[in-house]
């Protein structure tokens, strides 16, 4: 019975922090200082050069509102625009690539950004996990304190700086790697696929090397408290061997708090993704929102942050409901 | 039978170097509970250790041997340095805090086939440790169970049961009954002795607990200060002590009748340094089969 | 919307006794990470406040200098693309960054510490509806919210209205953590009696309490501060904040702008990162400086 409840916790704390971030984000637009209707028609009458007249502009702001979802009383609006993100999806259509819907354009992003976040997150868990285990477990050795002192070296750095200086050194001392990354598009092939991995290289390292000195610090400290506990002395009376102490014992314990800890690091684990792929030009929603950004078109903006709460929420209920099957504590009473 | 001859272990802490078992010589006889009490500091974990041959940095064999009297795999006599090898095969323990020894994320049976002692066909390991927890009154399922699923005495019980399943010679069980209620105490004390005369070995019993020791063990051993002070069946040493510092430790003891034991030695924690109680590392034998160690220079008997 | 288990940011533990008001020397805080940590960011806040009184002009006007030229000097950097002086503009740079920083950090510090405080001590549904905000804030990314801020705003807002969204949705963290804390310091036996001797929610959470949460809340001031400058300067590196003014992100946005790298104007692009890195670097250490040395104290390292 004790699964099932903190499954149906868990599920509904998440349908809560969805509705109350979609909300929010329902409330950005009409919270900022600038009315994103008179931006649109600054930037029509721009184009127009002065050939719309008052009427015009009075229809086509009548127009605008009724498009974006402004019109009538602020309740209402939210009520259709709940039904319109919650059961279609639409987050209406792109200003700057009119009357493409902005949904579609998320949509065909999304899999580059997953597949980098997703990968990356994964090899700095692992290995920043695995590396701070050995750490922590032989934290007598010199070795050791090199290791945190690794650790200790890349964690503060930001992403933005770890990007420019992957760049720097792999990109332009040593040109391993192009300085512009270009990615194919349309439909794969094997070639393409090479190029896509080639290409995304720099900017996964970036993210596997923002990840991957916390994972070390943390892993290390929890692996040198987990060694001291009885069982692991236990089990070296026992006569069991460094291998099987390390890593049955001291990191089947140690992950646990790991797991949780990748969870409530996803928020800015996501944000680290979205400017790397800024930065590199990486086709996801993070160079969607920056020319979305530039050009004004502020449906795809609020779109890609409604995405990203979802995105990120998900992949932490993701987390949770795994955490059970790692720890039986919780599985069973 | 285990002999001590002149042993001394010593601990190495900054510049300092403290002798934490000075001088013990002693033999140990085969098939009986032998129990070792004394208060904390006295040393009697240090030689628990030694003997164990859990023997690391900064802890160190300054003086003595230890003869083991076993043979290893390879036919050669055990020593202090091969010992290692018999964990848990020749030789084994019982911890302190069982609520905490075992892995809390892997099953009790796989705990039982994840050391180098077992048998390398695990799934005959297992069939035979099903049946034997059994016979020390655990169910069927404690097997598959994690650890948190079972109580305090059943965890305790499990510790015995791996302790005592690969049947070796000797068992060392450190304070076996402390963190357990009353009720349970008992019980894990029974089957203590149970499996004792089953199996015909040596159990090695340390508790400050004197209560433990005169419900189950054969012989007693006091030790204070690094040093043997008295040494003789459980009976005698009881019933005669010889030694101050003994009498002062049975004298401790509630009478008959009452059955909590809590912190006897809390009251004695101020014995400590007190050189009133300090001996020469020579036993002598004061009646058949009970001996004493004559006090040190300096100090009155 | 996570387990129970223990924060992430390193919640330092709670110690078994309050510690008695001394007056001591200050010497328990000093070890390596604190020492290095501190004296980097010393050197950066006294060059931040110092240092501006002798520039030549402002740094932040273009076309003062000949373009591209050399390190010299007159020229401690050399001078960018725009006719600016490196070195000057780096120098200001930092400053209007750790400014941002600090102001961020006192904001966020005071609204995380009320809000965490009285969930975690007053409980239920108050509890309840305050972490699920929290949790909310927490899932929602930052960066897009920037972002679109900067596209709203874009080179009208100023500097400091970036500060005040970094506050408003980076507070969550912390708040978090410290409501952890207070979770378990609320059933300690102290906070007990005081409860007892009736003592107002307010009092108890002020002068019981707060000297526990001390601890942390200065790491966390300084993990803020780590937090606000990169944040603005990743604003910034992409050109969506008001890039004019000379911050730690600006300056790398314009090397960036006009290839810095292509031209071999190196030290435009390098002594910004090298700077940064030598800030953060500084904050990470003095922070985990901190922690380190009042777990040390507590006794619990």
């Amino acid at each position: 019975m004790g699964v099932l409840q903190y499954v149906a916790k868990r599920v509904g704390l998440y349908f809560a922090v969805l509705f109350i971030g979609l909300t929010i984000t329902f409330l950005l637009p009409r919270l900022m200082p600038a009315n994103p209707i008179d931006g649109y028609i600054g930037q029509i009458q721009a184009r127009a050069s002065g050939a719309l007249t008052a009427d015009d502009i009075v229809q086509l702001r009548a127009n605008l509102e009724q498009l974006y979802g402004l019109k009538g009383d602020l309740f209402s609006q939210y009520v259709s625009y709940l039904e319109r993100v919650v059961l279609h999806f639409d987050f209406g259509p792109s200003f700057t690539y009119y009357p493409q819907p902005v949904s579609q354009m998320i949509f065909n992003a999304l899999p580059w950004t997953l597949g980098l976040l997703l990968i990356a997150t994964l090899v700095a868990w692992l290995l920043g996990n695995m590396v701070g285990l050995v750490a922590g477990y032989f934290h007598t050795k010199k070795a050791a304190t090199i290791l945190e002192v690794v650790g200790i070296l890349l964690y503060p750095i930001p992403y933005y700086i770890l990007a420019i200086s992957v760049i720097l050194l792999l990109a332009y001392i040593f040109p391993i790697f192009p300085l512009s990354p270009t990615f194919p598009v349309g439909q794969m092939t094997p070639q393409k696929f090479g190029m896509v991995i080639y290409n995304s290289l720099l900017p996964a390292l970036t993210l596997v090397l923002a990840g991957f000195g916390w994972n070390i610090l943390s892993m290390k400290a929890l692996a040198v408290a987990t060694t001291e506990e009885p069982y692991v002395t236990y089990a070296r009376l026992k006569g069991a061997s460094n291998w099987t102490r390390m890593v049955r014992y001291v990191f089947r314990n140690a992950m646990l708090p790991q797991v949780t800890a990748l969870a409530l690091s996803l928020g800015t684990v996501f944000n680290g993704a979205l400017l790397t792929e800024m930065l590199f030009s990486y086709p996801g929603v993070g160079l969607i929102m920056r020319t979305a950004a530039s050009g004004g078109d502020y449906n795809v903006l609020y779109g890609a942050i409604a995405i990203s709460i979802i995105a990120v929420a998900t992949a932490g209920l993701v987390i949770d409901l795994i955490y059970p099957l790692l720890d039986p504590r919780i599985r069973h009473k | 039978m285990i002999k001590l001859n002149d042993l001394k272990i010593s601990y190495r802490i900054g510049n300092r170097v403290i002798e934490a078992v000075n001088g013990v010589t002693l033999t140990i006889p085969d098939g009986s509970i032998v129990g070792i009490a004394g208060e904390s500091g006295c040393g009697k974990s240090t030689l628990m250790k030694a003997i164990y041959g859990d023997i690391q940095s900064p802890m160190s064999l300054s003086g003595g041997s230890i003869e083991y009297g076993m043979k290893g795999a390879d036919g050669r006599a055990v020593t202090t340095e091969t010992i290692r090898r018999e964990w848990f095969k020749s030789i084994s323990y019982i911890p302190q805090s069982s609520m905490n020894s075992l892995n809390p994320v892997i099953r009790i049976r796989d705990q039982f086939t994840d050391f180098p002692g077992t048998d390398s066909n695990k799934k005959r390991v297992l069939e035979r440790a099903r049946a034997y927890i059994g016979k020390l009154g655990l169910p069927a399922e404690a097997m598959d169970s994690y650890p948190h699923q079972l109580s305090g005495g059943m965890r305790q019980r499990v510790m015995i049961a791996l302790a005592t399943f690969f049947q070796p010679e000797l068992i060392i069980a450190d304070e076996p009954t402390t963190a357990l209620d009353v009720v349970v105490q008992k019980e894990i004390l029974l089957l203590l002795m149970e499996v004792q005369e089953l199996m015909g070995n040596t159990i090695l019993v340390v508790s400050h607990d004197m209560g433990v020791h005169y419900q189950v063990t054969h012989k007693m051993l006091i030790m204070y200060a690094g040093r043997v002070v008295e040494y003789g069946d459980t009976e005698s040493v009881f019933a005669d002590p010889q030694h101050a510092y003994t009498k002062m430790l049975i004298d401790s003891l509630p009478t008959i009748g009452d059955d909590s034991m809590r912190g006897v030695l809390a009251s004695m924690a101020g014995a400590g340094g007190d050189r009133a109680y300090r001996v020469e590392p020579e036993l002598i034998e004061v009646k058949p089969g009970h001996f004493m160690a004559r006090p040190s220079v300096g100090v009155a008997a | 919307m996570t387990t129970e288990s223990s924060s992430a940011a390193g919640a330092a533990a709670i110690p078994a006794a309050p510690a008695a008001k001394r007056r001591d020397s200050l010497l328990w805080l000093l070890n390596a990470r604190l020492a290095i940590g501190l004296s980097l960011i010393t050197i950066f806040i006294v060059g931040s406040i110092v240092l501006p009184f002798f520039a030549p002009a402002d740094p932040s006007l273009q076309a003062t200098y000949l373009k591209n030229m050399p390190m010299s000097w007159e020229h401690l950097l050399g001078t960018n693309a725009i006719g600016q002086d490196i070195f000057w503009f780096l120098v200001f740079a930092i400053r209007n960054s750790l400014i941002l920083g600090v102001l961020v950090g006192v904001g966020v510090t005071i609204i995380s510490t009320a809000v965490g405080l009285s969930a975690g001590y007053i409980g239920g549904n108050y509890e309840r509806v305050v972490m699920l905000v929290v949790d909310s804030f927490i899932t929602i990314p930052l960066l897009p919210i920037l972002i679109i801020l900067g596209a709203v705003i874009r080179g009208n807002s100023s500097f400091l209205t970036v500060g005040a969204i970094i506050v408003v949705f980076g507070w969550a963290w912390g708040a978090r953590t410290i409501r952890s804390m207070a979770l378990s310091l609320r059933e300690r036996e102290f906070i007990n009696m005081a409860r007892f001797s009736g003592a107002s929610t307010f009092a108890i959470i002020t002068r019981e309490i707060f000297p526990y949460v001390s601890a942390y809340m200065v790491v966390g001031f300084i993990n803020t501060i780590l937090f606000a400058v990169n944040t603005e300067a990743t604003l910034a590196v992409i050109g969506l904040s008001k890039v004019e003014v000379p911050t730690l992100g600006s300056i790398i946005f314009w090397a960036l702008n006009y290839n810095a790298l292509f031209t071999g104007n190196y030290p435009w692009l390098v002594a910004p990162i090298v700077a940064s890195i030598l800030l953060f670097l500084g904050l990470f250490l003095t922070s985990t400086g901190f922690n380190a040395a009042f777990a040390n104290k507590r006794g619990v390292a």
